[in-house]
């Protein structure tokens, strides 16, 4: 099971770093970006079957580390069941 | 009174704490590696800067949940005193023993440079030393110390008085220009609930003899020691 989590800074809160992104597009001519928030991305892969088990335990996963719940916030998303061949086997394939 | 203080993989203020305690203080000290649950020995626990776990993930969320600071709400419970510094105030915030969270510096530079400090509250065992509304002098040096929390939490923080320093001008003005992180409300560093657990961002052990140029940072140790002195020790072994 292969799995992403998204971790953001919960709205409202000042995101200094997307500021400073937005600000260099707008320098290169880029001046249709109206916002811009920086987070980060978690590729996981578990040894999980059950999709639903496995958002569960990502979740946790969140609540206990992978996001600060006092200024951040997390999306859960499974990419795919286990079918698809693994990240490493990927790689070597690419 | 016996301090431990705690090296994680990336501490890089730990010996600066152990020469202030061993050579300026004369107390007895030792290093504590992470993975010690056992902090029996101790009446003060030290949680130094620098960049634990290469700030991975977050600044401090890794060592925030190793076996040392797991073991640190029942140290505190029992009488111990519990001082975190720069990245140790970082990693006490991620590990739930102080409220908030420390973001990158509005100003998106690391700020290395000295501040001052008003003196919020006088009456924890690290600050009895001094009095309310004085101005210390101390060295800030980190890149994500902009504190932050929500606004139910800073009510109980004032309310509950565990504000205990805030970024100020040297002459004692809590201004946006003396801010050098965009904290709110110009925090530099609170205690828990009951006291006994400091975070601060600035580094009371370089500035703490007179070759380092500032010695405010002493007032905090003599303020610890103090304590001690009058109630024999902290901790009832």
């Amino acid at each position: 099971m292969r799995a992403r989590v998204f971790v953001t800074l919960k709205r409202g809160i000042l995101d200094v770093q997307g500021t400073a992104v937005k600000r260099a597009l707008e320098g290169l001519g880029f001046t249709e970006v109206k916002d811009l928030r920086m987070g980060k991305v978690l590729e996981v892969e578990l040894e999980l079957q059950d999709a639903a088990r496995a958002r569960s335990r990502l979740e946790e996963m969140c609540q206990k580390l992978l996001a600060n719940p006092v200024m951040e916030e997390f999306t859960v998303e499974i990419v795919d069941n286990g079918t698809r061949p693994t990240l490493p086997e990927r790689a070597r394939r690419d | 009174m016996k301090f431990g203080v705690v090296v994680f993989p990336g501490t890089w203020s730990d010996c600066d704490f152990h020469y202030v305690i061993s050579e300026i203080l004369r107390q007895p000290v030792e290093y504590v590696w992470h993975r010690s649950p056992d902090l029996s020995e101790f009446d003060c626990m030290i949680l130094p800067g620098g960049f634990s776990y290469g700030d991975y993930l977050r600044a401090g969320a890794i060592a925030g949940r190793s076996p040392v600071v797991e073991a640190l709400p029942d140290f505190a419970a029992r009488g111990g005193l519990v001082l975190g510094s720069c990245n140790g105030f970082q990693i006490l915030c991620e590990a739930g023993i102080l409220p908030g969270a420390l973001m990158k510096n509005e100003c998106l530079q690391y700020r290395c440079q000295s501040t001052h400090l008003l003196v919020e509250n006088a009456e924890t065992p690290f600050t009895r030393g001094t009095r309310p509304g004085q101005v210390l002098k101390m060295p800030i040096s980190h890149g994500e110390g902009k504190y932050y929390c929500d606004r139910q939490t800073l009510r109980t923080l004032k309310e509950r008085n565990q504000i205990v320093f805030r970024y100020c001008t040297e002459s004692g003005d809590v201004t946006g220009e003396a801010n050098p992180n965009g904290s709110l409300e110009n925090i530099a560093g609170i205690v828990n609930d009951e006291g006994t657990v400091l975070g601060l961002m600035p580094h009371p052990e370089r500035a703490a003899e007179g070759a380092m140029g500032m010695t405010d940072g002493l007032l905090i140790f003599h303020s610890l020691l103090g304590g001690l002195v009058e109630a024999g020790s902290f901790l009832k072994r």
